[in-house]
């Protein structure tokens, strides 16, 4: 907690959790993503379902995935920007066992592809993206963050520790899953430096297993 | 650590201001930021706070539940020869309703400390400025001074109505605008920080009720109504009146209360003004007006 947090955020109201920690899940999603959405189910959880009409949940969350940051003051009207654009956004309730209280599950489909993601809303603001595709990690955008998805060989993570080494980059945080040994697998590295997002192309060749690298810019959405 | 006001008061009395003391400790602490990129990023949550009242009074919003109750104290005032809490009160009270509201129509303002609570800071600041005349460094200290005594509220106990009830989120904004107003009036650290001290006491273990779920009721009232309390709280403060308690521990047990909070207290909207007959069926009557889930809110092209 710093002044800044005390003093701040800058957001669109009416509330912290629901409003801009929705607006970051859907910015993170997005992020994850890896370009602009065109069609996406939300599957909302807890008490993201109960009060999402009061909180404007789905308008915050909608903002997020067109590249809105929580004090962007078109937060309110997103749905009709969404429906300008030509974005589909469907919403649902869901009930899972376990699940955060303040979360919702997002299905990205593409051309060619379809991801699925889950996040939740902690509180003051805070978000972490809790699975992607299936993979439990634990990703909260607050730091420089790199993901990866790869096949679970050996060598894979020293190769990208190794390379960021090289490069001068402290790696503050790591976590990994993998479906099986051998399987696929991915990533979350968090940073303790920024980082150009050219360094990620030369990093995405340091190891044949690599499938998929991105790079989600610390707080790239929040003042 | 930045955990005590005892600390605060040590560190202040090497000869800086309160705020520039404050700016220092944040800079050290936070091992790279300093001090005059931090009084900049103050500068500028300064600039959106004072931007979220202009644009809360021109907006005129209402909520799902309440009206546009600054609109009436405006009204209010300019009839009312003497009002009875006095000019300064009754400005940063519209104020804080103003903004409040806005916050509650999806405004854009400055949580400070949380969104429920957003109010507070901008009434006490810019109703100062307006009634008695300040300049922005001044205003800025006091900015920063509230941060500082927020900030170890949140590290001592916590802001998050969620665990701590209303004490911690409207409760914690009016100890910080205690001390800011302390500041402005060039009181000293040891009245800012017993200033804050004095008006947590009086709002220990409200509880977070609000109706429906919604940010509005009560918290649009009592963003008003804390403006008031911290009026008084600094006038205590400057006139020498001093916490038996020391601020620490009166934090500390705020902290404790909160987390004894049943959970029904504690935001989830099943206790207090939520759980009263007309609390209960205005909840209905919002959730009978909400389109299914499953509904396509934007169809597929
Ligand atoms: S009643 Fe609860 S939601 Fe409302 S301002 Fe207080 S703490 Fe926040």
């Amino acid at each position: 907690m710093s002044l800044l947090d005390i003093i701040g955020p800058v957001m669109v109201g009416p509330s912290s959790s629901h409003t801009a920690g929705a607006v970051r899940l859907g910015w993170l999603a997005r992020q994850c993503w890896g370009e602009p959405p065109k069609e996406v189910d939300l599957f909302l959880r807890g008490s993201f379902a109960a009060t999402y009409w009061g909180h404007g949940t789905d308008r915050a969350l909608a903002a997020g995935l067109q590249g809105l940051s929580p004090d962007d003051p078109r937060v309110p009207e997103a749905l009709d920007l969404a429906r300008d654009s030509g974005l589909a956004f469907r919403f649902h309730g869901e009930e899972i066992d376990g699940a955060h209280p303040n979360s919702v599950r997002f299905h990205f489909i593409g051309q060619d592809r379809e991801m699925e993601i889950v996040g939740a809303s902690i509180g003051g603001g805070s978000v972490r993206i809790q699975s992607l595709d299936g993979f439990c990690l634990n990703l909260s955008g607050e730091l420089e963050s790199l993901v990866t998805f790869h096949r679970d060989l050996p060598g894979v993570v020293a190769a990208v520790a190794g390379e960021l080494a090289r490069l001068g980059v402290n790696i503050a945080t790591m976590n990994l899953h993998r479906g099986g040994r051998g399987e696929r697998a991915a990533m979350v590295i968090e940073l303790d430096k920024r980082i150009d997002g050219s360094i990620v192309d030369d990093l995405r060749s340091v190891h044949p297993a690599l499938e998929r690298m991105f790079l989600i810019p610390a707080g790239g959405d929040v003042r | 650590m930045m955990r005590s006001f005892a600390e605060m008061l040590l560190r202040a009395a090497q000869g800086l201001s309160l705020d520039e003391t404050l700016l220092l400790w944040e800079s050290e602490e936070s091992g790279g930021s300093s001090v005059g990129w931090l009084r900049d990023a103050m500068a500028s949550r300064l600039a959106d706070m004072e931007r979220s009242v202009r644009e809360a009074e021109e907006a005129h919003c209402r909520g799902r539940l309440i009206g546009d109750d600054g609109s009436l104290i405006g009204l209010y005032r300019e009839r009312a020869a003497e009002p009875l809490s006095g000019p300064l009160v009754l400005r940063a009270c519209q104020i804080a309703l103003s903004v409040a509201t806005y916050n509650a129509a999806m405004g854009r303002i400055v949580a400070a400390p949380t969104a429920g609570s957003c109010g507070i800071l901008p009434g006490l600041l810019f109703g100062y400025e307006e009634v008695f005349g300040a300049d922005r460094e001044r205003l800025l200290g006091a900015l920063i001074v509230a941060g500082g005594v927020g900030e170890i509220v949140a590290r001592r106990a916590t802001l998050a109505g969620a665990e701590g009830g209303c004490q911690a989120e409207c409760g914690a904004a009016g100890a910080m605008g205690t001390a800011a107003l302390v500041f402005l009036r060039g009181g000293s650290a040891e009245a800012c920080v017993h200033g804050a001290a004095l008006l947590l006491k009086s709002v220990l273990g409200l509880i977070c009720d609000p109706v429906a779920g919604l940010v509005e009721v009560p918290c649009v009232k009592r963003n008003g109504l804390l403006t008031g309390l911290a009026v008084l709280a600094a006038d205590m403060a400057l006139a020498g009146v001093r916490s038996v308690i020391p601020p620490d521990e009166v934090i500390d047990a705020m902290g404790a209360v909160g987390r004894a909070l049943p959970e029904a207290f504690r935001e989830t909207a099943r206790g207090g003004l939520a759980a009263t007959p007309t609390g209960c069926s205005l909840r209905k009557a919002l959730v009978g007006e909400v389109p299914p889930l499953d509904a396509e809110e934007v169809q597929l092209p």
